[in-house]
């Protein structure tokens, strides 16, 4: 027998319903819990999503955010944030900072005056001062972007659950969306409690776990629809832990190799897109949890019609339906 | 059993190959990127200088030299989101109209009556006329001036839409002019925008429409979205009106068919002059800048043969009088006519500085805008950013790789080493389908492939955990691995399904750097499905045919 590294047993005999009172308690009370943050703590929108100017600033100096926002106190900009940024791939003297002025009120477009009063102002207080990236969002680019978010999110889960419901049955489908909406729910809860900033690529993140959660749940489900042909008798709960048991050692590999790889990135990737990388990585971790805990306790709790191969006893004037592939739905019509 | 036609290895070891020879250029990026500068220029130029010649050499011309297009956020530039003011294209129709059209009703004044421009909103032209009972006429005349517009949708409307109320005769563009008038007024602009940014010479700029009026502007290497403003932002709009006067009263309001504009140089200064215009920088056909007699910087232009007679013709009629060189809204100079100026030639000079007369000279060939552009969204990347993220993104991608190779092949042994090659497979593919469509790569675009090396293995590994479970009914390993393929297949197809209906929604709601993402998710996605399914197989079977184990471990 060669070495092999096992993640997780040969043979699981897992009761993954044992706990299910608890792994749904805990889900529900962070469901709830990042509501409230979403309500108390808000997001932390970046200037994608409400206007205004981000500029990075670069200095060989130390970043003193006091000074900083002294030196931009005369311009009278109205909300600004400034915040250091620390990343292991920094040269020592290399000191980042960012510099978020909120959108002026009035001001339809982007005013280069304005940018270029900021830079004047921080280059009198610190002559090494570069601005490697500035960017500016007008407020009607950014209402519409918000819009293009919301509407982008919407349409990835509708879309994915009139294919699961193709494929296989419409409490697949429901148990799908409830594991998708709980997975972007806790990871924006995640990021109203972090306060990290939320924009444009945070909404790629989302649709990216979208996509990871997804197909975890369908490994799952596809399992699930094998077992329920093979054995008609066994109770949908057991048929259950036996699809998940027969799978989790996929799951794990799969998550496990997708960690490896995002943990790479998020600590040697740089900051520009740490946001970005943390989201997926944190998304990545509750959508494996949400297809073994969340997705099936839904469609167990919604119950499978498991009489294929039977006329419909409801329904006298039903064919006698084919015993094959029940969950074809296209295919049976 | 375990049988794949010959024709079918040639196949996918034809398609591994070619994406080899595709994704090869990106290894060698800066030398294909001078070779491809090289060979632009050589052929643009005709002129084969010995600089050029070397850096076409170095990469040879057999080979693909088609490159993965870099982000902005990766090669550093400027990006800008403009809006067109569409609407000042109907006040300036409607201003050039006016002097026509009172010609032609003042021709008639014995029927109509005296006519009296009234103050209008900006775009339509109002007026009264002295006999009310004869509108039918005026209608008709004003009519006159109206065409058929050619859409394809909106077939015998009318340019004009003509109104009467009272004796208020009121003229505007129709809805269907003003649909075919925005439409080209944003062609127009972005031709304008495309040939000031390529007299500044930079490389690859994205000049694009986006949406009813909006222009996307990308320009790598420039400097900051500032720069590219000062070249793009300026309508650039001249004109050369007869002046009735100045004024210092920055808040004097103009008589009707005037307007008032502040002289350049001299502060507190204010022209009054004609809204008709006696030429435009329409009529320009070159400028370049000069000296004045001073020494000091100025721009030499030429007009065209119409423009040099229409200012033939007002000069000799005007000698004596000032006209003003008007550029955007501001008077550079209101010289004296001291005699008939014929030869179609002339000079703007004024103070400024050389770089400023060379921009306005840049401005003046490449054409006047249409309409003003106003800037909703500016993104300015420095170059040294975009290679910090290159650098990152180049460790973070071989790391991850790396440690993804390495738990395969501890989890599934020889199988591992397998998946390992398929996902080498994977990323060359990844790159050369990049290459070939010209995809730009964004900083979100790295993570996707980051991305795509974590989750490439996922088909692999539904195989490889399929194979294991059938290995354990002990059917022989050959059908274990034919009903490991055959069964994992299912899985496959509806989770890499779902997640490229995830990935097209994000390239069609997308834009730039999230675009960039989808892009390479979705590439990815079928790569990986592709070497998971076909060169893992081939691997897995040749490997079989040649070693005809009696039993496997995967």
């Amino acid at each position: 027998m060669a070495f092999r590294l096992k993640l997780v047993p040969d043979e699981t005999k897992i009761d993954f319903f044992r706990w299910q009172k608890g792994t749904f308690g805990l889900s529900a009370l962070l469901l709830v819990l990042s509501v409230v943050l979403l309500l108390v703590n808000g997001l932390n929108f970046g200037i994608d999503f409400r206007g205004g100017t981000t500029i990075r600033t670069e200095s060989t100096q130390e970043v003193d955010v006091a000074e900083y926002r002294a030196a931009l106190q005369p311009l009278d900009l109205g909300d600004v944030a400034i915040t250091e940024v620390f990343d292991p791939s920094f040269d020592d003297d290399q000191n980042v900072a960012m510099v978020r002025i909120s959108a002026q009120d009035g001001v339809e477009a982007v005013t280069p005056e304005l940018i270029a009063s900021v830079e004047e102002a921080l280059q009198v207080y610190d002559s090494s001062i570069t601005f490697p990236s500035v960017e500016s969002v007008g407020p009607k680019v950014s209402g519409e972007l918000v819009n293009t978010a919301i509407y982008s999110v919407l349409a990835a889960l509708a879309a994915i659950s009139v294919y699961i419901w193709l494929r296989f049955e419409w409490q697949f489908a429901v148990g799908a969306i409830v594991s998708l909406f709980h997975d972007v729910l806790l990871t924006m809860g995640l990021f109203a409690l972090l306060q990290i900033r939320f924009d444009l690529t945070t909404i790629a993140a989302l649709l990216t776990i979208v996509g990871y959660s997804i197909n975890d749940t369908v490994v799952v489900f596809d399992r699930l629809r094998e077992n329920l042909m093979k054995f008609k008798k066994t109770p949908l709960r057991d048929l259950m832990n036996l699809s998940v048991n027969e799978t989790l050692s996929r799951t794990i590999m799969t998550s496990g190799t997708t960690l490896v790889a995002l943990i790479a990135l998020l600590v040697l990737g740089g900051d520009v897109i740490r946001g970005f990388v943390f989201a997926i990585t944190f998304g990545i971790l509750v959508g494996t949890y949400s297809s073994i805990y969340v997705a099936k306790n839904f469609v167990l709790w919604l119950g499978v019609r498991r009489d294929w191969g039977k006329p419909d006893p409801n329904d006298p004037t039903a064919k006698p339906r084919k015993p094959v592939s029940p969950f074809e739905g296209a295919e049976e019509g | 059993m375990l049988q794949i036609d010959r024709w079918k290895r040639v196949l996918i070891i034809g398609i591994c190959l070619l994406g080899l020879l595709f994704a090869l250029p990106n290894a060698f990026y800066k030398r294909v990127e001078a070779h491809n500068d090289a060979v632009a220029q050589i052929e643009a130029t005709g002129v084969e200088t010995p600089e050029l010649v070397a850096a076409r050499d170095a990469w040879p011309s057999w080979m693909p030299s088609n490159l993965v297009n870099l982000g902005l956020d990766l090669r550093g530039g400027a990006h800008l989101l403009g809006e067109v003011q569409v609407e000042q294209v109907y006040k300036s129709r409607m201003d050039s109209m006016w002097p026509e059209l009172r010609t032609a009703l003042a021709a008639e004044r014995e029927t109509i009556g005296a006519i009296r421009r009234v103050q209008s909103p900006d775009g339509v032209l109002a007026l009264d006329i002295g006999n009310a009972d004869q509108m039918a006429r005026a209608v008709e005349i004003a009519r006159g001036f109206s065409e058929p517009v050619t859409t394809l949708s909106g077939a015998g409307q009318q340019s004009l839409a003509i109104s009467t109320q009272g004796a208020r005769l009121t003229i505007q563009l129709s809805e269907a002019e003003k649909a075919v008038t925005d439409d080209r007024t944003i062609q127009q602009s972005l031709e304008i925008i495309r040939r000031r940014v390529d007299e500044v010479g930079t490389r690859e700029p994205t000049i694009m429409r986006q949406g009813e009026d909006r222009i996307l502007i990308q320009v790598p290497g420039i400097g900051s979205a500032a720069e590219l403003k000062e070249l793009i932002g300026t309508t650039a709009q001249l004109t050369f009106n007869p002046v009735v006067g100045t004024t210092g009263d920055a808040s004097a309001t103009a008589a009707l068919g005037q307007f008032i504009a502040p002289a350049v140089d001299q502060q507190g200064l204010y022209y009054i002059m004609e809204d008709t215009p006696v030429v435009t920088g329409e009529d320009l056909v070159d400028a370049l800048t000069a000296s004045d007699e001073n020494g000091l910087p100025s721009v030499n232009f030429r007009f065209n043969p119409s423009g040099a007679r229409a200012f033939g013709k007002y000069t000799s009629e005007n000698i004596g009088q000032p006209f003003a060189i008007v550029l955007d809204n501001e008077v550079i100079s209101a010289p004296v006519i001291r005699s008939a100026i014929t030869t179609g030639s002339g000079q703007i000079s004024g103070s400024m500085g050389f770089d400023e007369a060379n921009r306005l000279s840049v401005l003046l060939r490449a054409g006047a805008l249409p309409a003003e552009l106003t800037f909703l969204e500016e993104r300015t990347v420095g170059p040294e950013l975009g290679q910090d993220s290159i650098d990152a993104g180049k460790i973070a991608s071989g790391v991850g790789f790396a440690a993804v190779i390495a738990l395969m092949v501890l989890s599934y042994g020889r199988f591992g080493v397998f998946a390992t090659v398929a996902l080498g497979c994977n990323m060359l593919l990844l790159f050369a389908v990049l290459s070939i469509i010209g995809a730009t790569l964004t900083l979100p675009g790295i993570a996707g492939i980051v991305l795509t090396i974590g989750m490439a293995v996922d088909a692999n590994v539904l195989v490889f955990e399929r194979i294991r479970e059938e290995l354990k009914t002990a059917r022989g390993p050959a059908r274990a691995i034919q009903t490991g393929y055959e069964k994992a297949m299912s899985a496959i197809v509806d989770a890499n399904i779902t997640t490229l209906i995830v990935a097209g929604i994000l390239f069609v709601l997308g834009s730039g750097p999230v675009k960039g993402f989808a892009v390479t998710l979705t590439i990815g996605i079928v790569t990986s499905v592709f070497t998971a399914l076909y060169v893992t197989r081939l691997i897995t079977v040749m490997w079989f045919e040649r070693a005809r184990p009696k039993q496997i471990e995967v």
